[in-house]
């Protein structure tokens, strides 16, 4: 989606010195050394010590504040200085995923130094996990919009989809006492959402765009609406959904870090990853995907083909609203009874973590992790008194979104199809 | 959508039947473009009560009256502009009546025995229904009985227009937010950001209306400019990236939102913006000199708000049908290839519409803190106008006047939802979904004909759709 559009202004960085690499690099070297100097200069002797549990005990990663800052710094640095230097293309993606992961090192070096003494350690359990619960909507959210856009229809409604599967989950969870139901409830919540969507972008195509964010609109004033009228009065009865409990995996939940963090979750974390894995596979490895994906770049050649293009859009939104919907249970089911525009912007997110991961399962996954990493640490952070203003740490997933998409990280592009409505002709 | 109908995709006439039309009348809309709906819709009440008589009086003209008569009821159910908007609305409020019925414990327990006692169900969900949508339109048009008290003379004349008053006073601040939205869609960017906008607007008139000591009017003057300004800035964003970049100002303006929001939230709780007598997050009150006057005394909140209002809606139909920039954002919205063919800069059009579409939003972010709706900073200032700005604009066929008038009924349902919440206790979110409905259902004009039967129009041009992908 970026350089396309607007042709006449386009950039075209590939010829000459300035590639778009060397920018990069330039910028990362910029950046690692300002990391250096002003992290360096702000930390403290104290040591930041990196725990391998969920409290300050147990063994741990512990390096001298002002020394890591610096040291990571100019890690950072360094890669940028490689990149700047030219290395080969296939050098590019380590080499800005070590700048990325050294100005962070060096950022929480200082942070983690300069906390209050006693609190100069940070949990790795207690954020991997956290990161993956922040993650959990994002990741569902995100699969939905792949399933949808690589079909051809763009889903703007991912919000709506995780409200009203939340929703539907507590409710009818609640109603028939069994999560199993509610899931399945949640599910078709979803699915409601995604059939509107489908119908009106499929069959009166309406613009995509604007009717995704009609439906999120719709969703968040019929749950609303139904939530003061029902769950608000009578609680007990209608808003008291029954919770999946954690599911430790026997063996792996005793792996150090990992296990206590990854298999010690509930159903969602697991149905999560499998959904990452199979719909990835589905996407390029079955006869669905492949005609899933020629649908969304040229829906004209799929029907030629004899793929039936409409048939498949329909199946498709609606197995997205699915997924989005059992995502949205992943809050009412296992976490929280339902509350008023409980998702907040969640679907948006997982959205931009879905252009972020370029329309890929596993893109999308690592980008929700990344949104999901960017909210704990400011959790953590504001939980040891940071001088950083919490309300700036909570920009930074839509800030890393804004570069994405302005072409800064690497060029993404849509489904050829995506937005447009086919006409049979 | 010009860019996505690639040869293969359709043939050209096939490509949208209720499609190509708009594109044409994008361009024509100040001419023949707004004439056919006003047509239909101004003389809709006058014909049909005055027609009949005027025909039957003078004899000459019999025939022609007739004639008229059968062809407006000819039109009257064909899918026209105005017909296909009310039918949205008829179509909202009975699906608004449904959810009444059914989130009432009490009265669905009725429908239980509906096979046995009809009449039971059918009055408990007539009463319930009939009180929640008459207390509507007592909060949003009139209420009988302050009118019969002020004939009485046992009341005064404000609670006759405090219905209005409330009416206008939330019309104000989606009046330009819709702008906001429909002028950008009309240079073919969608703008999420209204909301953002809106944000960075009403922080920074929230801050020229406490910081600076400005004499009275010079003050009200600055802290309005101000709110242009923040939004303007906001806007350009967006506009900036997506002609330097190609990024698509649907995400960009959704990320911005947010970290506007964030921003919002942390310049509350700063030393000299924070009120030092409140604990929790609220900042000074804006200074009088720098509020909007009240238009009809203290007692009724409509303020100056909804004047600029109808000024600006003015402005931006001008600056579409009758300037050159207007002609040259319009050509961008309908074909931006064609235009930059013909040598318009794209680019530059693009920045520039995000820009003026912001200082709008920005400036609908100032009516909420220097009007009557709060005097101060706090994280819900501006509500939901950013949002509710796309909704008005998609009802209001982006067109300048068409959102004051959406801007109108949204404005309505709002002030009528605060005493149907009140009196009937049913709760404000049923506006919300009546909103979302009246909308979905205007999208979706096919849909409407085929419920009601109705004839195709003589010209389809009823979608509001842009079709365009990332």
């Amino acid at each position: 989606m970026s350089t396309m559009a607007v042709e006449d202004v386009a950039v075209a960085v590939r010829t000459g010195f300035w590639t778009r690499d060397r920018k990069i690099g330039a910028g990362a070297l910029l950046l690692g050394l300002l990391a250096a100097g002003l992290f360096g200069s702000l930390a403290t002797g104290a040591d930041a010590r990196f725990t391998l549990s969920e409290d300050a005990g147990g063994a741990a990663l512990a390096v001298e504040g002002t020394f890591g800052a610096i040291l990571f710094g100019l890690v950072a640095a360094a890669a940028g200085a490689a990149l700047l230097a030219g290395l080969p293309k296939r050098w590019f993606v380590p080499l800005l995923g070590v700048a990325i992961v050294g100005v962070v090192l060096s950022f929480l070096c200082w942070q983690v130094s300069a906390a209050p003494t006693g609190q100069n350690f940070m949990p790795l359990v207690n954020i991997v996990r956290g990161t993956f619960i922040l993650a959990l909507p994002l990741i569902f959210g995100a699969l939905a919009g792949v399933l949808c856009e690589r079909s051809g229809v763009v889903n703007v409604a991912i919000e709506g989809q995780l409200l009203m599967g939340a929703f539907a989950g507590a409710l009818v969870g609640t109603i028939a006492a069994s999560a199993w139901v509610g899931l399945i409830a949640a599910a078709l919540g979803g699915a409601l959402i995604s059939l509107l969507l489908a119908v009106f972008t499929i069959r009166y195509l309406v613009d995509q765009v604007v009717m995704g964010i009609v439906l999120n609109l719709f969703a968040v004033g019929l749950t609303g609406f139904l939530y003061e009228r029902l769950m608000q009065p009578e609680a007990t009865k209608y808003n008291q959904p029954p919770r999946f409990e954690a599911w430790p995996i026997p063996v792996l939940s005793d792996i150090p870090v990992l296990g206590p963090a990854l298999f010690r979750g509930n159903i969602f974390l697991y149905l999560a990853l499998i959904l990452v894995v199979v719909i990835h596979v589905a996407l390029f490895r079955t006869r669905w995907g492949l005609r899933t994906r020629s649908v969304g770049e040229h829906p004209t050649a799929a029907d030629t083909l004899g793929v039936k293009v409409l048939a498949l859009r329909y199946r498709n939104v609606l197995l997205a609203g699915m997924v989005a919907g059992v995502g949205g249970a992943s809050y009412t089911l296992a976490l929280y009874t339902f509350s008023k525009n409980m998702i907040g912007g969640k679907g948006f997110i997982a959205l931009a973590a879905l252009i972020f991961g370029r329309w890929s399962p596993t893109g999308a996954l690592l980008a929700a992790l990344f949104f999901g990493f960017a909210d704990q640490l400011g959790t953590y952070l504001s939980a040891i008194d940071s001088s950083i203003p919490s309300e700036f740490l909570a920009m930074l997933p839509y800030l890393a979104t804004l570069l994405a998409v302005a072409g800064l990280v690497g060029k993404v592009r849509a489904p050829a199809a995506d937005g447009k409505p086919y006409i049979k002709g | 959508m010009t860019d996505v109908n690639e040869p293969g995709t359709a043939s050209p006439e096939k490509i949208p039947a209720g499609r190509r039309p708009e594109t044409e009348a994008v361009g024509v809309v100040g001419e023949a473009g707004s004439e056919r709906p006003v047509a239909g819709s101004g003389d809709t009440p006058a014909d049909s009560g005055g027609t009949p008589p005027d025909g039957g009086g003078l004899t000459d003209r019999h025939g022609g009256g007739r004639q008229l008569l059968r062809a407006f009821v000819h039109n009257l159910w064909a899918a026209n502009t105005v017909t296909v908007t009310v039918l949205a609305i008829v179509l909202a409020t009975l699906i608004g009546a449904v959810l009444i019925v059914v989130s009432d414990p009490d009265v669905l327990a009725t429908w239980g025995y509906f096979t046995a006692q009809p009449s039971d169900a059918l009055n408990a969900s007539w009463t319930v229904v009939s009180e929640a949508y008459a207390n509507l339109f007592k909060g949003a048009v009139v209420d009988p009985a302050a009118v019969q008290a002020w004939a009485n003379g046992t009341g005064g004349w404000q609670p006759v227009f405090a219905p209005i008053s409330e009416t206008l006073t939330y019309t104000a601040p989606l009046v330009f937010t819709g702008l906001a939205v429909s002028l950008a869609f009309r240079g073919g960017l969608f703008n999420i950001g209204a909301q953002g906008q809106a944000t960075i607007g009403v922080i920074l008139a929230a801050l020229a209306g406490f910081l600076l000591p400005l004499p009275p009017v010079v003050h009200l003057i600055v802290a309005v400019l101000a709110g242009a300004l923040g939004g303007a800035i906001w806007g350009f964003v967006p506009g900036f990236l997506k002609a330097r970049t190609g990024a698509h100002e649907v995400i960009t303006t959704i990320m911005l939102n947010y970290v506007a929001i964030s921003f919002l939230a942390w310049i509350i709780v700063q030393d000299g913006v924070h009120d030092p007598d409140r604990t929790d997050a609220i900042s000074r009150p804006v200074d009088g000199s720098a509020q909007l006057p009240r238009l009809l005394g203290s007692d009724l909140r409509v303020h100056l708000g909804i004047v600029l209002a109808v000024a600006a809606t003015w402005a931006v139909g001008w600056l579409l049908n009758r300037s050159t920039f207007g002609f040259e954002l319009r050509a961008v919205g309908a074909n931006p290839d064609a235009a930059r063919t013909a040598g318009i800069s794209v680019g530059r059009t693009y920045a520039l519409v995000m820009v003026i579409a912001g200082a709008l939003s920005g400036l609908g972010g100032a009516n909420m803190v220097l009007g009557s709706t709060a005097t101060a900073l706090t994280p819900l200032v501006i509500a939901q106008i950013g949002f509710d700005g796309i909704l008005v604009a998609l009802l209001g066929r982006v067109k300048p006047w068409g959102v004051a008038l959406a801007a109108l009924l949204f404005g309505a349902l709002q002030a009528g939802g605060n005493r149907m919440q009140s009196y009937a206790s049913i709760s404000l979110e049923l506006v919300t979904v009546l909103q979302a409905l009246i909308v979905i259902f205007i999208a979706a004009p096919a849909l409407v004909k085929a419920i009601f039967g109705l004839r195709a129009a003589r010209a389809a041009r009823l979608s509001t759709s842009m079709a365009k992908g990332w």
